[in-house]
């Protein structure tokens, strides 16, 4: 396996961080979806500065990977990893949810900037994710398409069609990454719907599945670059916790939508240095 | 597919989800990007044929109606021209939302065909049949409505609507033995309608089956001296304003269609006439908010109100009262 500098991740994501507590400051009393955000950073830190191919100067290059972020409230943890990677200027990110802005509270289509899929309805993005994958196989193109779903999204009945659709279509080339946060607007997953042995079921649909922790930089890596190795679709359930990075949020789903007022800003922002920056 | 006596007889003899399959067929030689997916209706949507010949330009993603719009929606965006397919019902309302993101917000645009809509199936009860495809899909932005009459009428509109890189829902009615509306080529565009038969004092607009009920109406009208003019308003979704426009000098306009009368073709000329100083009266022919309950179509046409004597009387009946108003 390439040698990989997991400290350029680390730094990746504390930036991340640092773009979606901007955002989250920025959306004021509309309130932001700060758990399911910051709950998937790491995954996206390690995608956009690791695994997905692209070139911000050919944002619809052909054989770009493909990413769909089908959990859409999770945006600024998307709008994060663009503006590192470089799609989203990052001062256009104080626009968040205000005014005439693309960058509203679910991500809108918009290829100039890197976002491959209108989403926010929850079940929907897999299905666009095969086929994406679909179109990439019949035309033999070589791209790879990623998609972030989360657990509580996983209560939707099109997801499962999607799972059914994804092997029967022999589509190596796409990979399902669960952010298994376990939490859902209302509650804890296990409380309003559980997914009983979750792997087992992805592996008894035909995907090949891994099961890591969603904040392992390694193990994210490691499970993102496999797809295509094998006959079957990826499937990545990654184990992650809502509202990660500060004390405040951190398993505490009254960050699901919230406000984060100026103290909790500045509180939020000495968590992040102490934590990373150096 | 050549456009003669001998097609146009064999589209209407065979019915429109036949033809429809036999339009794909002649699309598939032409265009390089098709993409036809269905949801395991191939055999319903007269794709057998079709699905053998082109195996790469076919996908059947099962009984998952959500499933079939995502997937058609990433193939579309990435390129392909796709048209999708099954029984009217389950492909307006199974996956309304995904239509309403993916080709309403988002506009990657789709050809998606109901099958077997209005109330032809309905002997297999209500499930099957499709009396409000037209109201909700129109209520999508971005996404347009068309109802073709006859097999000429199905093979124009299906071509035009893969020409057009738009989000068009077409809507297929009726069985096998269709009657001919047109017997030789015709004209078929977004927004255009066309007129079948030019008379005075009544204008009948129809679509679908209904266009020929209309002419069936017509027939028995002369009988009592009124010839109406009849308009095949294939287009619901954008109408043809102009056509409208037109019709300012007639004492009643009716509309005819095989679908609930909210929110179908006559609400859509309503919602256009209310806003026009002195616009005819109006009469709204359909399906009059209820599910028929019959196992012959003729006698759920008649329970309708939608068979050519009913709708004569009612013209008649409206024409007199017209006359008795005094506002």
């Amino acid at each position: 396996m390439e040698k990989v500098n997991f400290e350029e991740i680390e730094r990746f994501a504390y930036k991340m961080r640092r773009h979606a507590l901007r955002m989250s400051y920025a959306a004021g009393a509309h309130a932001v979806h700060f758990g399911a955000g910051m709950s998937m950073i790491d995954i996206l830190a390690v995608l956009y500065g690791k695994v997905l191919r692209y070139d911000v100067l050919q944002p619809e290059w052909e054989n770009r990977d493909r990413f769909i972020l089908s959990k859409g409230h999770g945006v600024i943890g998307y709008y994060a990893a663009l503006a590192e990677a470089g799609f989203i200027p990052e001062s256009e990110l104080d626009m968040f949810e205000h005014g005439d802005t693309y960058l509203m509270g679910h991500p809108i289509y918009n290829p100039q900037h890197g976002i491959e899929f209108t989403n926010g309805s929850l079940g929907m993005g897999l299905g666009l994710g095969v086929g994406t994958a679909l179109a990439g196989k019949r035309r033999g193109q070589t791209y790879r398409t990623y998609v972030i779903v989360g657990d509580g999204e996983m209560d939707e009945g099109a997801v499962w069609e999607a799972i059914m659709s994804a092997p029967q279509f022999q589509l190596n080339n796409l990979c399902l990454i669960v952010d298994r946060n376990h939490f859902q607007l209302g509650g804890e997953t296990k409380e309003i719907m559980e997914h009983h042995n979750l792997k087992e079921k992805l592996i008894s649909f035909g995907w090949n599945v891994f099961e890591i922790d969603g904040h392992n930089y390694e193990e994210i890596y490691e499970a993102a670059v496999s797809v295509g190795e094998g006959e079957a679709p990826t499937a990545i359930i990654a184990n992650t916790m809502k509202g990660k990075g500060f004390s405040f949020s951190e398993n505490n789903n009254g960050w699901h939508h919230a406000v984060l007022t100026a103290k909790q800003y500045e509180q939020a922002l000495q968590e992040l240095e102490n934590a990373y920056g150096h | 597919m050549d456009i003669n006596e001998k097609n146009i007889k064999k589209w209407s003899t065979v019915g429109a989800r036949p033809t429809f399959g036999l339009a794909l067929m002649d699309l598939a030689e032409e265009q390089e990007n098709l993409m036809v997916l269905t949801a395991d209706v191939s055999t319903s949507a007269g794709l057998d044929r079709y699905r053998k010949k082109w195996p790469d330009k076919y996908l059947d993603v099962g009984i998952a109606e959500q499933n079939m719009m995502a997937v058609a929606t990433g193939l579309a965006k990435e390129g392909f021209s796709v048209v999708t397919t099954t029984f009217a019902p389950f492909q307006t309302m199974r996956c309304l939302e995904q239509i309403r993101v993916n080709q309403g917000y988002m506009q990657i645009p789709l050809v998606i065909v109901g099958l077997a809509s209005g109330i032809y199936h309905c002997y297999l009860g209500n499930t099957h049949c499709c009396i409000e495809d037209v109201s909700i899909m129109r209520a999508i932005p971005n996404v347009s409505v068309m109802v073709p009459a006859d097999g000429l009428s199905v093979v124009k509109i299906v071509k035009s609507a893969v020409d057009s890189e738009k989000t068009i829902y077409i809507r297929l009615t009726g069985g096998s033995n269709l009657p001919i509306i047109y017997h030789e080529d015709c004209e078929f565009y977004l927004g255009g309608s066309n007129m079948i038969q030019k008379g005075e004092r009544v204008a009948i607009l129809a679509n679908g089956t209904m266009v020929n009920q209309a002419l069936e109406a017509a027939k028995l009208l002369e009988l009592i001296k009124i010839k109406p003019t009849i308009i095949d308003m294939y287009s619901v979704k954008p109408l043809d304003e102009e056509r409208l426009d037109s019709l300012s000098g007639y004492e009643l306009i009716v509309t005819i269609e095989e679908h609930s009368t909210v929110g179908g073709l006559g609400a859509a000329v309503a919602e256009y006439l209310i806003q026009k100083k002195n616009a005819p009266q109006m009469l709204m022919l359909g399906i009059r908010d209820f599910f028929p309950h019959a196992s012959e179509y003729t006698d759920a046409l008649e329970i309708c109100g939608l068979q050519p004597g009913q709708i004569r009387d009612v013209i008649e009946e409206k024409l007199k009262e017209g006359k008795n108003e005094s506002y």
